[in-house]
């Protein structure tokens, strides 16, 4: 009774074999993405094809924007422009200052024969929308592969780092804030210069500081800057404020609040440049397996 | 009068393919919309609600394959695992595509419940993906935006089916048996 007659209507293999097919496929490919970030090719392509239906979709909260700027009016926009004034001559002195400084610093280097440090490069790009993925905290921004964007390169806005760039598309680019539980960033304790490493908490928008003693000098309000001595991040970028230590197991638990955030204006800045140089620094390129990597410097080492 | 479509199952013209890509763009125009925070928990999978639609009502026109690439866009557009939302709408459709007769049979508001059981099966993939991934659960609130996809099925529905429908008497072909 195995046999059976022939279909009357041709159909194709049956819904439960396309099915198998493509999960299967779809596995695969969950699998190189998430051990191999071998699928970047296939993504950019992805990209591509998706990014007019993204700007379609973008538009109308542009244009919303747009209008409300329209409406701004005369005294906010005087006072906003005379605080800008005031700050900008501030700046312009500190920048104569550092100016001055890296001179120095360049003739100090030579005499001392020390290759020269990293210039910094940045790319300016305006948040186009939060990531709607609600197990990552990730932003995309305006600037991609033709502004020369590269994956690892570390986002900050104008009071400290905001995360890192973690995919690049030919016209966006994916940013991975510090609040990521996949994202870690080398800190220093600008207090007592204290070194440790920061991570993303993952959901309520802290980081924390693991690995640390439950003796160690840390309390409320120390001010976390970076290291750089991950070669990422240039030093001394705030990061993040200690808000919360429990001091109760051998290892403290310390909660910081990020000082940066995206939630108050479009604007960031992507520095670039930074890593590289401080890696040909290095005797061995191959030490460093993440930089060249997309992926956020932290994952391995969690457990 | 559609409520009742149960019980006196009326004939429908076919979906053009082009009808149902149109519908799929603008279903993923919508997921793509800017939504942030509190919207966003609740905005429903128009994508999946819409591939879930064609597969109970043209089950062999729009197939699997069409579902999973639309995932893969899907994918793209929020930034997660490549194949995570490819993976629970192939899952959902060839779901649908086996209960599809039977869902038919009922009537619009009892329909919601087979969609939600549907889309809470998606949901539910890419929870489980995610957290076989190492994500942190993002908690219960993960599946609202299933039951505010369930509750605008009867809408959606409607909509979809109007092109179908056709005006009264134009249809010579199907009306000829009623006469």
């Amino acid at each position: 009774m195995d046999h059976q007659p022939p279909p009357f209507f041709k159909l194709g293999p049956s819904p439960l074999a396309r099915f198998m097919f493509f999960a299967i496929i779809s596995v695969v490919l969950m699998v190189l993405d998430v051990r191999q970030n071998a699928m970047n090719g296939l993504r950019q392509v992805l990209a591509v094809a998706i990014s007019p239906l993204q700007r379609l979709a973008n538009a109308p909260a542009e244009l919303l924007d747009q209008t409300g700027n329209f409406f701004v009016t005369q005294a906010r926009l005087q006072n906003e422009n005379t605080m800008l004034k005031q700050r900008h001559l501030m700046q312009a002195v500190q920048l104569q200052r550092i100016q001055a400084m890296q001179a120095e610093n360049a003739y100090l280097r030579k005499m001392l024969n020390i290759q020269p440090a990293q210039r910094e490069t940045a790319v300016a790009a305006e948040i186009i929308y939060a990531g709607r993925d609600p197990f990552s905290q990730k932003i995309i921004v305006d600037k991609g592969l033709n502004q020369n964007v590269k994956p690892g390169q570390p986002a900050i806005d104008d009071i400290g780092v905001i995360g890192q760039v973690t995919r690049v598309y030919p016209f966006s680019s994916e940013i991975t804030l510090l609040t990521d539980k996949d994202q870690a960033i080398p800190v220093e304790i600008v207090r007592n210069g204290a070194r440790a490493i920061a991570f993303g908490h993952g959901q309520d928008g802290t980081l924390e500081l693991p690995f640390m003693a439950a003796n160690a000098d840390v309390q409320n309000g120390d001010i976390l800057v970076t290291s750089g001595i991950d070669g990422v991040y240039p030093a001394g970028l705030p990061v993040a404020a200690v808000s919360k230590i429990e001091r109760n197991a051998s290892f403290a638990k310390i909660s910081c609040t990020p000082s940066a955030g995206v939630n108050r204006h479009k604007q960031l800045l992507i520095l670039g440049g930074a890593g590289r140089e401080i890696q040909a620094l290095l005797p061995e390129p191959s030490a460093h397996p993440e930089k060249t990597e997309a992926r956020p410097a932290g994952r391995k080492r969690r457990n | 009068m559609a409520l009742t479509s149960a019980r006196a199952p009326e004939l429908l013209k076919p979906a053009s393919i082009v009808f149902i890509l149109l519908t799929l763009a603008g279903a993923l125009l919508l997921n793509l919309l800017p939504w942030q925070g509190l919207a966003l928990s609740f905005r429903p999978d128009f994508v999946a609600l819409v591939l879930v639609f064609w597969a109970i009502h043209e089950p062999r026109k729009q197939g699997i394959g069409l579902p999973w690439v639309v995932g893969l866009l899907m994918d793209i557009g929020d930034g997660a695992i490549l194949g995570q939302h490819a993976f629970a709408y192939v899952l959902a459709v060839y779901a649908a595509i086996v209960l599809h007769r039977r869902i038919q049979r009922f009537a619009l508001w009892q329909q919601v419940s087979h969609v939600l059981v549907l889309l809470l099966l998606a949901q539910a993939a890419m929870l489980l993906i995610r957290l076989f991934g190492g994500a942190v659960s993002p908690g219960l609130g993960y599946f609202l935006a299933c039951f505010t996809g369930a509750a605008l099925w009867p809408p959606l529905s409607l909509l979809l089916l109007l092109p179908q429908r056709g005006r009264a008497g134009s249809d010579s072909v199907y009306s000829a048996g009623h006469k």
